[in-house]
């Protein structure tokens, strides 16, 4: 169902399995409370999720525990509707937003009351804003068909009366109002023609938001589109009439984390703690393809394709976002010459580097980076929001930079933008020609900034990837894609040789040489295929023909893993020394180092930048890997040596 | 539909629901029994007895409901 995506809150990653356990331990340890909530909140909850959390932010607060840096807000609730329903799911939701909050509820239907009697509940409680949750079943919307005069009566009659709630609350306490516009009941009366008549429920309630957003305009107090939340999920999911009925709640249960967190976003955003800031990957992200790979030919972007249509409205958000004051930066794992091609070069990008405030394009961990853009900016980590095609780097961020917001992206990049915008990181109360000009403000043509010290313990992260390796010797299920890997390949490539399917077959069947297909697998899922080796015998030695590695896996430690597992193969077969090859090109500038990286000795170095390198192989010294190793396929060295049965 | 599979999933239920693992499901069991069930965990409880069963309850099927062993059979008769 579409509408998973806002029901389920589906760019929040899913809830740990002992979530339950993490809330009652939140109540028992009160140690930095407020954090420990708001990470525990920055997942998908669902109504019972939200509940337990509410329970344990409860309980602390009555122990009088601090749950500081959650900033404190309070919300008095007046409703025709059962509040309690919304108030655990608020409290929850307010700590994934970096808010205390702390609810103050009118009696039930008591609407009027509590805003006009100044010693009402709400009145006395100080509140910082009063949320006025009164759908139609709580406004005098008296159905007049064809009667255009009474029809107007009736408009302007509900709106007084929301005047008067508002009034009232104005006079007889400091607090804003959050106004809901009123979500369409779905049955009709005439059909189509409801639209059409004056004084329909259809017409009445269209004119009613119409005047309430007008009313709020260039006021203090704020406006909550309910209606076009719950036109967003579908008004037939929305109106539950045996909820309604049974006990009074205002919608579908399935919509309260949502509801929730919209209330939650305003209250945030109140109090300043809305997002400046979107940093965007590049590679399947901004474009479709590998642009170190694919080339500038080979990337997707544009009209005509569904694929390169999907990324265009990524950056047309992201250009929308620019223009309403959101700064743009690129962290990119590429070499900053190539990855600043398409925008250079590529016809059908709107995206250029004058749009982006900084442009890093390196080989660094992304949690890295994105600390040397906030840095640069002068934004806080928690002013910034970070777009990522690949679960592992947004994993990593979330792991290392909690305060960046990462949303979770569905594997369809038709729906990155949706998802992007579905998250509501940026959030406004007010629109000023300030905000206009704020990009502009902070444009300095992509400039490069240097980085600061690693932003955190990678090793750690790796090992909870639970990445598990699988080596092979060539064999003709994994032809196809090996001879793949050997003709795109560009970036992580030593020698860049190129190889026929025929010539692929060679090596597999010729006894003078090794051959490692590697598969790779983690905590997000199958990778497939990502590194392809050839060594060739000479003697004792293995000149290392062709490794190549899929950029994915970059900064995981496959290469330092594959290199163990060659040591191993070469002890088992007398092998005594690896001689490597650097062969430069455009695209492999990533690899120069990787020899001398992996503790190699230099031989040689050539005038063009070629150098060969070796390693003896006894006095290798090997290390501890978060990779877990599994082999197949390889035939026992001594029966038949270096042969490779399927 | 069994009525230990019927129990086994209710007492999941309950234990989310009321956030309590201690709860002992049982056909007497009723809501004077159980500190948290109010009526607005009433619903909730029904609520996640209709997501987990894949059903539907009018409000008149659930009102009239007494204590466990009158729901379990609810869900007994309405079960695929």
């Amino acid at each position: 169902m579409s509408n998973d995506l806002y029901s389920r809150l589906a760019w929040l990653p899913v809830a740990p399995d002992d979530f339950a356990q993490q809330c009652r331990r939140l109540a028992d340890e009160p140690v930095e409370l407020g954090k420990r909530a708001q990470r525990l909140a920055l997942h998908a909850l669902d109504e019972n999720h939200l509940h337990k959390l509410a329970k344990a932010l409860n309980k602390a607060r009555d122990a009088g525990h601090s749950l500081a840096p959650l900033t404190p807000f309070r919300l008095g609730i007046i409703s025709n509707s059962t509040s309690h329903f919304i108030v655990p799911a608020l409290v929850a939701s307010a700590a994934r937003h970096g808010v205390a909050l702390e609810c103050i509820e009118a009696d039930f239907d008591q609407v009027m009351q509590a805003a006009l009697a100044p010693d009402s509940s709400i009145n006395q409680a100080r509140c910082d804003a009063v949320l006025v949750a009164i759908d139609h079943r709580g406004l005098p919307l008296a159905v007049t068909p064809g009667d255009a005069q009474a029809a107007e009566q009736t408009v302007h009659g509900a709106l007084a009366h929301l005047d008067m709630i508002r009034n009232g609350l104005r006079a007889h306490s400091n607090a804003i109002c959050i106004l809901q516009t009123v979500p369409l009941p779905v049955e009709s009366t005439f059909g189509s023609f409801d639209a059409v008549l004056p004084g329909t429920t259809r017409h009445l309630v269209d004119a009613v938001n119409r005047g309430i957003a007008l009313s709020v305009a260039g006021t203090e107090d704020q406006l909550l589109d309910v209606a076009h939340l719950a036109a967003t999920v579908g008004l037939a999911h929305w109106h539950d009439a045996t909820l309604w009925n049974m006990a009074k709640l205002p919608f579908a249960s399935a919509f309260l984390p949502l509801y929730a967190d919209h209330v939650c976003r305003l209250v945030a955003a109140l109090r300043g703690k809305s997002r400046k800031c979107l940093i965007l990957d590049l590679d399947n992200t901004v474009w479709g393809g590998v642009i170190g790979d694919d080339g500038l030919e080979g990337i997707v972007i544009g009209q005509g394709d569904a694929t390169g249509e999907a990324h265009l409205q990524v950056q047309r958000t992201a250009l929308t976002l620019r223009d309403r004051g959101v700064v743009l930066a690129v962290s990119s794992k590429n070499t900053d010459e190539i990855a600043r091609q398409p925008f250079r070069k590529h016809p059908e990008m709107l995206l250029r580097e004058d749009h982006l405030a900084v442009f890093q394009a390196n080989w660094n961990d992304k949690a890295t980076n994105i600390k040397a853009i906030a840095e640069e900016l002068s934004l806080g980590l928690d002013s910034m929001v970070f777009l990522d095609d690949n679960p592992v780097e947004r994993g990593l961020v979330r792991r290392m930079l909690p305060q960046v917001a990462v949303p979770e992206l569905p594997d369809d990049p038709a729906l990155y933008a949706r998802t992007l915008l579905a998250a509501g990181y940026f959030e406004a109360i007010a629109f000023s020609g300030e905000d206009r000009q704020r990009a502009e403000f902070y444009q300095d043509n992509a400039r490069r900034v240097t980085l600061q010290k690693q932003a955190g313990d990678v090793d750690a992260y790796l090992v909870s990837l639970n990445m598990q390796m699988t080596l092979q010797p060539f064999d003709d299920t994994g032809r196809a894609r090996i001879a793949q890997l050997i003709n795109k390949s560009n970036q992580f490539n030593l020698t860049t040789r190129r190889y026929t399917e025929a010539e692929v077959a060679a090596a597999q069947h010729d006894p003078e040489a090794f051959t490692l297909q590697v598969r790779l697998a983690d905590a997000f899922g199958d990778n497939g295929m990502i590194s392809v080796i050839i060594c060739r015998r000479d003697q004792d030695d293995w000149d290392i023909d062709t490794w190549l590695m899929s950029c994915r896996v970059l900064g995981r430690k496959v290469e330092v893993a594959v290199l163990q597992e060659l040591l191993t193969q070469a002890r088992t077969r007398g092998i005594r020394r690896l001689v490597g090859r650097y062969l430069p090109t455009e695209k492999n500038k990533l690899v120069e180092d990787h020899y001398a990286k992996l503790g190699f000795t230099l031989l040689a170095r050539q005038p063009d930048g070629a150098s060969s390198w070796e390693l003896e192989v006894e006095s290798a010294p090997t290390a501890d890997l978060p990779i877990a190793v599994h082999r197949s396929g390889f035939a026992s060295p001594v029966e038949t040596p270096a042969s490779a049965p399927a | 539909m069994t009525t230990d599979i019927i129990y086994a999933k209710l007492t999941d239920i309950f234990h989310d629901v009321f956030d309590d693992d201690s709860i002992v499901v049982t056909p007497q069991l009723t809501a004077d029994d159980v500190d948290e069930w109010d009526s607005l965990a009433h619903v909730r409880l029904v609520l996640a007895v209709e997501k987990k069963f894949s059903l539907k309850f009018s409000a008149a099927e659930v009102g009239r409901l007494k204590n466990v062993g009158e729901f379990a059979s609810l869900i007994q008769a309405k079960a695929p």
